[in-house]
């Protein structure tokens, strides 16, 4: 067990170092920076003292040195744009992602589940045929097209919601939060439907399929036997079984949920990690495209790993198959 | 030979049966057509500047501007007519979806079977590598890949088809790990038949279904990506507007209540995405064994 979490740690690690040589390479590869920091008038005494400060003039092997052993000591550089260390500003922008992305996790938990349940449970029904038309298209719809039809209608027609920003927040243990005011709520209701409703389509199908399997079981055939209500027999015993796959589904998805926040940030300004990299993007801000993409990598290798080596303690078989 | 067609011809019987597929199939074969007559049809250039007038811009449905004719769809902030702009914007989305997913099927396809096929280092190396992929949301893949390559056609369909090549590598794999074992292959290798040969004539043909199927949705999504990225700023030059650029230039406007802009492009590409997936759903249907009765 000790040697399959090693070997996985192992690879985990090189899978970093790729990344970070591959993003690296790759940022610096791009535009010339010196165009976003300095004026074209700018004399060339200053350009070099410029140059040299951020230390571009150093071959790419040794900057790539540089800005690892800096990663090391918790400095990511500094932003060309905002001219704030980069981690700085990234800690800052990540509590508005996190809120939008949590809320809309649980959200598509909490109502996604049930109607999943509903229709495996009656899946002739009509309203479960309903449930499942909706689904297909919250899985088709692209995630932008949604935002905007949701900001045409409620914002501009029915002027019912805000189109964009976060609202008033409230400063707890040092952050903004948007969630506790009733102005900050209703700023972040459009934004969460419109993050959630890939993950709610997908709750939706995942606990349907479980429960018309989960069923057809002798489990289900026994507790009817034993004379447990019908309800109890959904909550105790089919909500048990299907929540292991959908809890896993979950956690990988929960990186991709901070991945699509940036689609979501950028049509509600939502002043996120997502609005972060894109306005870094067009900026051709440097640190905080490589600080962002290699945080993201860091996180789904984590992601990853624990569901690895959780499956490994659940499932010996899988252990043995990997190690040999 | 005769086999291979009544293979097919079952295909379609079975096909026809369901209407919504039928439907949705006829719609995209629709959509294909008015996008390769688009230069014929549609009553304005949206490409040529000099057609364009600043008077016309930003006209509701049903606006008659200076050319004589009727916008029924309406113009946009530059004055052109959405109806035209709509049909040459099909022809894009559907030039970059299919092109990235013919892209992403040859490579992808190719990459899955010989790992398949050689075993070993090949195989830990390559799938290890997709799956790494996999793990790692498309979106933001082919957003980090377009800010590193530029904009233009070539380097987005270069960036949705690294997007997107790991899921038929997966699938080819997974398709050819199967019939390697089976004595047909074995008998190929035995001979001794090239490896290529043996790669594209004997496990290829046998691995398409599975990968047909993927393709058609993977063709819809890299039309939704495209759409997307466009969308974010990072899509093709603004010379050249795909259907999500269209969206994307009318969102600003939405907030003064000129929805047309934004909402009819966007209609335009719904429909286009779920007959794509809609037909899709019925191909797999009917190459899934354990549906057929």
């Amino acid at each position: 067990m000790l040697g399959f979490i090693i070997q996985r740690l192992l690879q985990s690690v090189m899978v970093m170092l790729a990344m970070s040589i591959i993003v690296f390479l790759g940022v610096y590869a791009i535009g010339n920076p010196m165009e976003v920091l300095l004026p074209p008038e700018a004399p060339q005494d200053i350009r070099d003292a410029i140059i040299a400060q951020y230390g571009l003039d150093k071959p790419i092997f040794e900057q790539y040195f540089v800005f690892v052993v800096n990663v090391f000591h918790g400095d990511f550089g500094t932003s060309f744009i905002y001219n704030l260390p980069v981690l700085e500003l990234i800690l800052s922008r990540l509590p508005a992602t996190l809120e939008l992305a949590l809320t809309a996790v649980a959200g598509a938990a909490i109502i996604g589940v049930p109607l999943g349940i509903f229709a495996g449970y009656k899946h002739d029904n009509p309203i479960s045929k309903g449930i499942m038309a909706f689904s297909i298209l919250g899985f088709s719809m692209p995630s932008f097209w949604v935002g905007l039809v949701m900001i045409l209608t409620f914002a501009v027609w029915l002027g019912w919601l805000p189109a964009g920003g976060r609202g008033d927040v409230v400063t707890v243990g040092g952050v903004e939060w948007s969630f506790l005011t009733i102005n900050g709520l209703s700023h972040m209701l459009l934004p969460t439907i419109n993050l959630a409703l890939f993950k709610f389509s997908m709750m939706i199908r995942l606990a349907r399929s479980g429960t018309r399997e989960v069923m057809m079981t002798d489990t289900i055939k026994f507790a009817r036997a034993a004379g447990l209500r019908e309800s109890t027999i959904l909550r105790r015993h089919v909500l048990k079984i299907i929540s292991i796959p959908i809890i896993t589904v979950f956690g990988l998805e929960f990186g991709s949920t901070l991945a699509f926040a940036v689609v979501t940030e950028t049509i509600y300004s939502w002043p996120g990690l997502g609005k972060l990299i894109i306005d870094s993007i067009n900026n051709l801000d440097r640190p905080v495209m490589v600080a962002y993409l290699i945080l993201i990598a860091l996180l789904f290798v984590t992601i990853n790993l624990t569901v690895d080596i959780i499956f490994a303690i659940v499932d010996p078989r899988l252990r043995r198959a990997e190690a040999s | 030979m005769s086999k291979e067609e009544s293979k097919y011809s079952l295909f379609w019987q079975g096909f026809k049966e369901n209407k919504i597929a039928v439907g949705a199939l006829i719609v995209v074969s629709t959509i294909f057509l008015l996008a390769i007559l688009a230069p014929w049809i549609s009553p304005q250039n949206p490409y040529d500047i000099g057609s364009l007038s600043f008077s016309d811009a930003r006209r509701a449905p049903g606006f008659i501007g200076s050319g004589g004719y009727i916008h029924y769809l309406g113009t946009d902030a530059q004055g052109r007519d959405l109806v035209s702009s709509i049909l040459y914007g099909f022809g894009i989305s559907l030039q970059m979806g299919f092109a990235a997913g013919f892209v992403a099927l040859a490579i992808g396809s190719t990459l899955g079977i010989i790992a398949a096929y050689r075993g070993g280092w090949a195989e830990s190396l390559i799938m290890r590598v997709v799956d790494l992929q996999l793990s790692f949301p498309a979106i933001l893949l082919a957003l980090v890949l377009v800010a590193l390559l530029g904009q233009g056609k070539g380097q987005l369909i270069m960036a949705l088809v690294a997007a997107q090549y790991a899921y038929f590598a997966r699938t080819a794999y997974g398709a050819a790990v199967v019939e390697r074992r089976k004595d047909y292959v074995e008998a190929a290798m035995s001979i001794p038949l090239s490896a290529r040969r043996v790669i594209f004539r004997h496990l290829l043909p046998n691995c398409m279904p599975p990968l047909i199927v993927v393709a058609t949705v993977q063709i819809a999504n890299s039309i939704a990506l495209e759409a997307t990225l466009s969308f974010l700023g990072l899509g093709l030059p603004i010379t050249e507007p795909s259907l999500g650029m269209l969206i994307s230039n009318g969102f600003q406007y939405m907030m003064s209540g000129r929805y047309w802009i934004s909402v009819y492009p966007g209609i335009a590409l719904i429909v286009l995405i779920v007959s794509i997936n809609l037909v899709g759903d019925e191909v797999r249907d009917q190459f899934n064994p354990r549906l057929k009765r």
